[in-house]
């Protein structure tokens, strides 16, 4: 009876907007991972880790649209985002400095709590509101739309009846890249700082400590890759020893493990 | 499947960016967080466009896209140019304005 009742609501189902099998089986293996990535974006600590996350949920709702029947705009996202837009973040990542890793300090104090419920919140008032108007509607399929070919059918609406929106976002795109321009470009205030200004800088410091030039990194005879401070004569580690690209990204491996043991004071 | 599960999907995937907005500073991550949402909009367009039969939600997809290219385009300069004068891409640390 129970077997019955649910192979006929499961062939119901069927008919009214269920999608066939091996489209759920990829939704099913793909949603959870975009969700999981899309989380990483928000609980990884390092930007550029962030960008790889969120490349890898462009790709994932990519193949979404591939499967939604919308062939033109899973390649446009691959093309765009995954491949410009990310590009673009990964670069602006390197220019900014690898290093921009921010401390989970709260500047507002117990304001992550109420944004997590708020975003919880939105999410059930949204799921609420599409829930009500898309559930148990039967989907019309693109199957009438998409008979020309997705491209044709795509280029016939934009260039007949969204033609007008087509040239006012060409515009914008100008706009933007005009816009960009004159925000990136930056006239020089000051000269490069060439080696005599250096050395005069060097000189004129408080302290003629790094006069000579700072130490170099490595605990000669132990180990002496350029990520591992240098021990000073007392047995600390000498920080400044590290370039300073390293030291920001955090990417220092500590120097104890290297320190010889103390030898015993000799009395003579 | 219901098809509306990708509608509940892009919607988990909009209040994620949502959060991202939120809580983390980096304005970098902020950015990207701000793309996730625009993502999740263009797979509930495509949705809303399968369950219709028609293209017009393919087509606000698409005109999405492009301004969310055009937004990168700016917002990155933008990050660039306070990153330049301030030499931190944290948001908390963009307040001249404060006081």
């Amino acid at each position: 009876m129970l077997h019955n009742s649910f192979h006929l609501s499961f062939h119901l189902a069927l008919t009214v907007g269920r999608t066939a099998t091996p489209e759920a089986v990829q939704f099913w293996i793909l949603a959870p991972l975009a969700v999981t990535a899309a989380l990483g974006i928000l609980l990884v600590k390092k930007a550029v880790h962030s960008a790889l996350l969120m490349a890898w949920v462009m790709v994932t709702l990519a193949i979404f649209y591939i499967a939604e029947d919308a062939l033109f705009l899973g390649i446009v996202q691959i093309v765009v985002y995954t491949g410009a837009v990310m590009m673009l973040f990964l670069f602006i990542l390197m220019l900014v400095g690898v290093d921009s890793s921010e401390s989970f300090v709260e500047n507002l104090k117990g304001q992550r709590i109420p944004s997590i419920v708020a975003a919880i919140g939105l999410g059930g008032l949204l799921i609420s509101l599409l829930g009500r108007a898309t559930v148990g509607a039967p989907a019309a399929g693109l199957g009438v739309a998409n008979a020309d070919g997705n491209v044709q059918g795509l280029a016939k609406l934009l260039f007949t009846q969204y033609v007008w929106a087509f040239e006012v976002v060409s515009a914008l795109l100008i706009t933007a890249a005009l816009g960009a321009m004159v925000l990136a470009h930056s006239q020089k205030v000051r000269s490069p700082f060439a080696q005599r200004d250096l050395a005069i800088a060097r000189f004129r410091k408080d302290s003629l400590g790094d006069a000579a030039g700072l130490p170099a990194p490595g605990v000669y005879a132990r180990h002496n890759a350029v990520d591992v401070p240098a021990l000073l004569p007392d047995g600390s580690p000498a920080p400044t020893s590290v370039s300073q690209t390293l030291r920001s990204r955090g990417d220092i491996i500590t120097s104890a493990g290297f320190a010889l043991e103390a030898i015993e004071e000799q009395e003579d | 499947m219901d098809i509306s599960n990708y509608l509940y999907l892009s919607v988990i995937l909009f209040s994620i960016g949502a959060l991202g907005v939120l809580v983390r500073r980096n304005a970098i991550v902020i950015f990207m967080c701000v793309e996730l949402m625009l993502n999740a909009a263009n797979l509930a367009l495509v949705t809303f466009s399968r369950i219709h039969g028609n293209l017009d939600g393919q087509v606000a997809s698409f005109f999405t896209m492009v301004v969310a290219a055009c937004e990168v385009v700016v917002g990155l300069a933008i990050i660039v140019t306070i990153y330049r004068s301030r030499r931190s891409a944290s948001v908390d640390d963009a307040s001249l304005l404060k006081n």
